[in-house]
């Protein structure tokens, strides 16, 4: 816990030190993906199952809160609970029959339901505004005040990803988290124990949903303009590159993950041409040389220093 | 709905079958081999398309040596990517391999967009323009073309994998690789011969269909999570079922765009696919998962 | 009250095309311990497997405490107070020894979700329980010392008795434990026979029990079941059933005159 009030600490702290307003929009777009990241971590690398399609929830919360607040005309705060709630909602019909499935199985099926969000994301042209994007979301706005500055929404965005990471630890280090543990490494084990397994992957399914729709309708009302294309088979990929990037099982690795893949284009759109080279070209290399991520390279990398440490002074 | 808008549909929809059923292929064949997914699958059946064209409008080759190049080519590239992105790291997890496909492929499209730029480009089809009319259907030549080299590439791989000694090697490796290398079989060697085989059909894939679709450097995105549905629908593992499903594919998809929407048919398609995965788990043609208590 | 814990009645199971158990009939009785045994083959673990509900039979039907349970899922049959070990250790190999023994009390000590998500003292106090119970289950099986090893590194007798102890922090009221003596010694079956019959007068419970061991059975059973292909051969105490000469035909082959 110490280390989640560093985390937030820093987080707080971090606009100070940068050089303008570009790199804030980076930083808020590093915490949204941290949120998605997190939820798919605890899907991932506990519970052990798999989604290639994550992009949907998050673009399912950001355009129903955008049409319930502009189209339909509630207020921002209400829209963006509906956007949760609907992609709640939407997540458990998705997840009953399809984790029944396994491995590449459920690959697929997570798969097809993003794609399918997706072409109806660029198709209902009435709903959604088609290809070019929906316009005009009204800024988020908190108990009435709208959050005009990027620093104030900036702050906004961190307290909900601290809030979400403190959601999971408390998850992971509960009897919910030793049962999920559980069933990843033997089903049938835990299924004598008593753990109810098809109703713990529904849980941590809608709960990774629902922490990406609230990703999703930060989202929209922080840039005031969505366009389905950053809600892609792309984006769920990744997603999980993220998470697998942080080393599967590692929260804190996932949101390093999901800063690494916020960040990485940007310092390669010095490169231009050769930016996608590039980025396929550091992903095939990390995962060559940090296999179990960036969390597992920093495991190795502190417990040489212990011994080292303990070396020098006992030397 | 008269009878040769049907024929219509059913041919267009073979034809798109073909190329899902070939780059399938590709994915069983790889999947068997080494029981990994390859996501930059795709990747292979755009070299195939891209690289004709480039052999044939910057190079100046004839069409017929700058499809085999492009071929060729490709299977090369399915070489390089074994040898250097997944020989270095078999023993990995397979979620680490799946992730090192996925950058394959970025590379490969980003090598793509870089040498060739983000243009649409047309191959010329392999006999002309002129379309055949068949019991009131317009048929285009190269249709047939694709049915036609679909099909003696299916039936040269079924003689490979049953009659000759190295096909059978890689089929041994797929169903116990450990028991394969103890009986002599090199595995790395089949592994690598599985990775230029996927590369080979699927660049076939993408040859055939680009004069009738046009190809680009992301062409390989779409065309490999068809495939991979394709994999699902027929059953995983199963080469047969990989191509029916293919086949299938493509046929819903064209008569979805005929009937329903052309805008939709994709998601017509996937919408069957996952109707039928929550039906039957394991696929058409898949063998259902059986545990040992 | 019934003195019978667990009743099996007309139990059918088919795997394709091979008849693994057919018309089952028998009862283990309250605070008995039952031993299932039969050659290879015989269905002694599909047995088990039934009765636990990890395999649906085709035809029969099934008793605890004399309600009906053959629709019932195996975790909430884990609920109901019967729990299992696997004849091929299904430890939890990534965990601790303590929270492999935790999990025992998963069924048994339970909140809903959303207690867990925000931490409530009324979790952490249920947290606390949890760790209570799961050091007392270490310390009845004497494994104490080894709480926060984790369970892979142990030595196989050792993970035998983890998934012992696992088995005993839910409290069951019927032990179903299939080959429990499987890959140990002599002196570690000792050990583990005595640890069966102090599990059972201690915390009151019944036990099946699948077995080859033939000293291990005739020791601590007091009634015992004889499959031979599926099907039941034999019924009685120790002494009976060593008598018995289709069970001495079973395992030693019949006169061939």
């Amino acid at each position: 816990m110490i280390w989640l009030a560093v985390f937030f600490g820093l987080l707080m702290m971090a606009p100070a030190l940068l050089p303008n307003n570009y790199y804030l929009t980076i930083l808020i777009l590093g915490c949204l993906h941290a949120m998605n990241a997190v939820g798919l971590c605890l899907l991932v690398g506990h519970a052990g199952q798999i989604s290639l399609g994550h992009a949907g929830f998050y673009g399912l919360g950001a355009y129903t809160s955008s049409y319930l607040s502009t189209t339909v005309g509630l207020s921002v705060g209400l829209s963006m609970l509906s956007g949760v709630a609907l992609t709640v909602v939407v997540s458990i019909l998705v997840g009953l029959p399809s984790l029944k499935l396994k491995g590449h199985y459920l690959a697929m099926a997570t798969l097809g339901f993003g794609i399918i969000l997706s072409i109806l994301f660029t198709e209902t042209v009435d709903i959604t505004g088609g290809p070019s994007g929906f316009v005009g979301i009204p800024r988020l706005s908190l108990f009435g005040f709208e959050l005009r500055k990027d620093v104030t929404l900036y702050r906004a965005v961190a307290v909900m990803l601290c809030f979400i990471v403190w959601l999971s630890f408390n998850l992971l280090h509960s009897r919910v988290g030793r049962a999920l543990r559980a069933l990843h490494t033997s089903e049938r084990a835990a299924e004598a124990m008593g753990v109810d397994i098809a109703r713990y992957k529904l849980l941590v399914f809608v709960l990774s949903a629902a922490f990406s729709s609230i990703a999703g309708v930060l989202y929209a009302h922080y840039l005031t303009f969505i366009a389905p294309s950053s809600f892609g088979f792309m984006f769920s990929v990744e997603l999980i590159v993220m998470v697998v990037l942080g080393g599967m099982i590692s929260v804190p690795g996932a949101i390093v993950g999901a800063f690494f893949v916020t960040v990485l284009p940007e310092f390669l759109r010095a490169f231009e041409n050769i930016e996608v080279l590039l980025f396929g070209a550091i992903l095939i290399l990390c995962m060559m040389f940090l296999p179990d991520g960036m969390a597992g390279g920093w495991n190795r990398l502190w417990s040489w220093g212990k011994a080292r440490l303990s070396g020098v002074t006992h030397g | 709905m008269d009878p040769s808008s049907l024929l219509q549909y059913l041919i267009t929809g073979l034809t798109l079958g073909s190329t899902y059923g070939l780059t399938a292929l590709g994915f069983t064949i790889i999947f068997n081999t080494t029981g990994v997914i390859n996501f930059a699958q795709g990747e292979f059946v755009m070299l195939g398309g891209m690289m004709s064209v480039y052999f044939m409008h910057s190079l100046g080759f004839g069409e017929p040596a700058a499809v085999v190049l492009a071929v060729l080519g490709a299977t090369m590239a399915g070489a390089l990517v074994e040898r250097l992105a997944i020989r270095p790291v078999r023993d990995c997890p397979a979620i680490n391999l799946i992730i090192i496909t996925i950058g394959v492929s970025i590379f490969i499209r980003g090598l793509a967009m870089l040498l060739w730029g983000k243009d649409t480009h047309v191959l010329e089809p392999f006999s002309g323009n002129q379309p055949i009319m068949f019991l009131g259907a317009a048929i285009m030549p190269q249709a047939i073309w694709v049915l036609v080299i679909s099909l003696f590439l299916l039936g040269a791989l079924k003689m490979f994998f049953s009659g000759t000694i190295h096909g059978k090697a890689m089929l041994a490796c797929s169903f116990d690789s450990k028991a394969a290398s103890l009986v002599g079989i090199g595995v790395q060697r089949m592994v690598l011969l599985s990775f230029m085989i996927s590369a080979l059909v699927g660049a076939v894939g993408g040859v055939i269909l680009a004069p009738i679709t046009m190809t680009s450097y992301d062409v390989g995105i779409m065309l490999g999570l068809k495939g991979f549905a394709a994999c699902i629908l027929g059953g995983l593992g199963n080469p047969f079922g990989a191509a029916a499903g293919g086949v299938i594919l493509g046929v819903l998809e064209s008569f979805g765009a005929g009937f329903v929407s052309s805008a939709y048919k994709d998601a017509l398609a996937f919408v069957i696919l996952l109707i039928l995965l929550f039906v039957k788990p394991s696929g058409l043609f898949g063998l259902k998962d059986s545990k040992r208590v | 009250m019934d003195s019978a814990i667990l009743g099996c009645s007309g139990i059918c199971v088919r795997f394709g095309g091979v008849q693994a158990l057919a018309d089952i009939h028998f009862e283990a009785m309250r605070d008995e311990i039952t031993a299932i045994i039969g050659p290879n083959g015989a269905g002694k673990t599909t047995l088990l497997n039934v009765i636990s509900g990890m395999v649906t039979p085709s035809h029969g039907t099934l008793t605890f405490e004399g309600h009906g349970i053959t629709a019932l899922p195996a975790h909430e049959r884990a609920w109901s107070g019967m729990v299992r070990t696997f004849q091929n250790l299904e430890i939890f190999s990534n965990m601790t020894v303590l929270e492999n023994v935790a999990m025992g009390c998963h069924g048994r000590l339970s909140l809903p979700a959303w207690h867990s998500l925000l931490r409530t003292p009324k979790s952490r106090r249920l947290e606390d329980e949890v760790r209570r119970e799961a050091l007392e289950a270490l310390d009845f099986v004497g494994m104490s010392d080894l709480a926060s090893a984790t369970a892979k590194d142990l030595a196989f007798g050792k993970q035998r008795l983890l998934e012992l102890a696992r088995a005993l922090a839910a409290r069951p009221k019927l032990l179903l434990l299939d080959e429990p003596a499987a890959g140990l010694n002599i002196a570690e079956t000792q050990v583990l026979a005595d640890l069966i019959m102090r599990i059972r007068d201690t915390y009151n419970l019944s036990v099946i029990l699948v077995e080859h061991d033939m000293e291990l059975v005739m020791r601590i059973s007091d009634s015992i079941l004889v499959l031979c292909f599926g099907q039941t051969i034999s019924r009685g105490t120790p002494a009976q059933v060593q008598k018995d000469p289709k069970v001495i035909a079973a395992y030693l082959g019949g006169d061939e005159d």
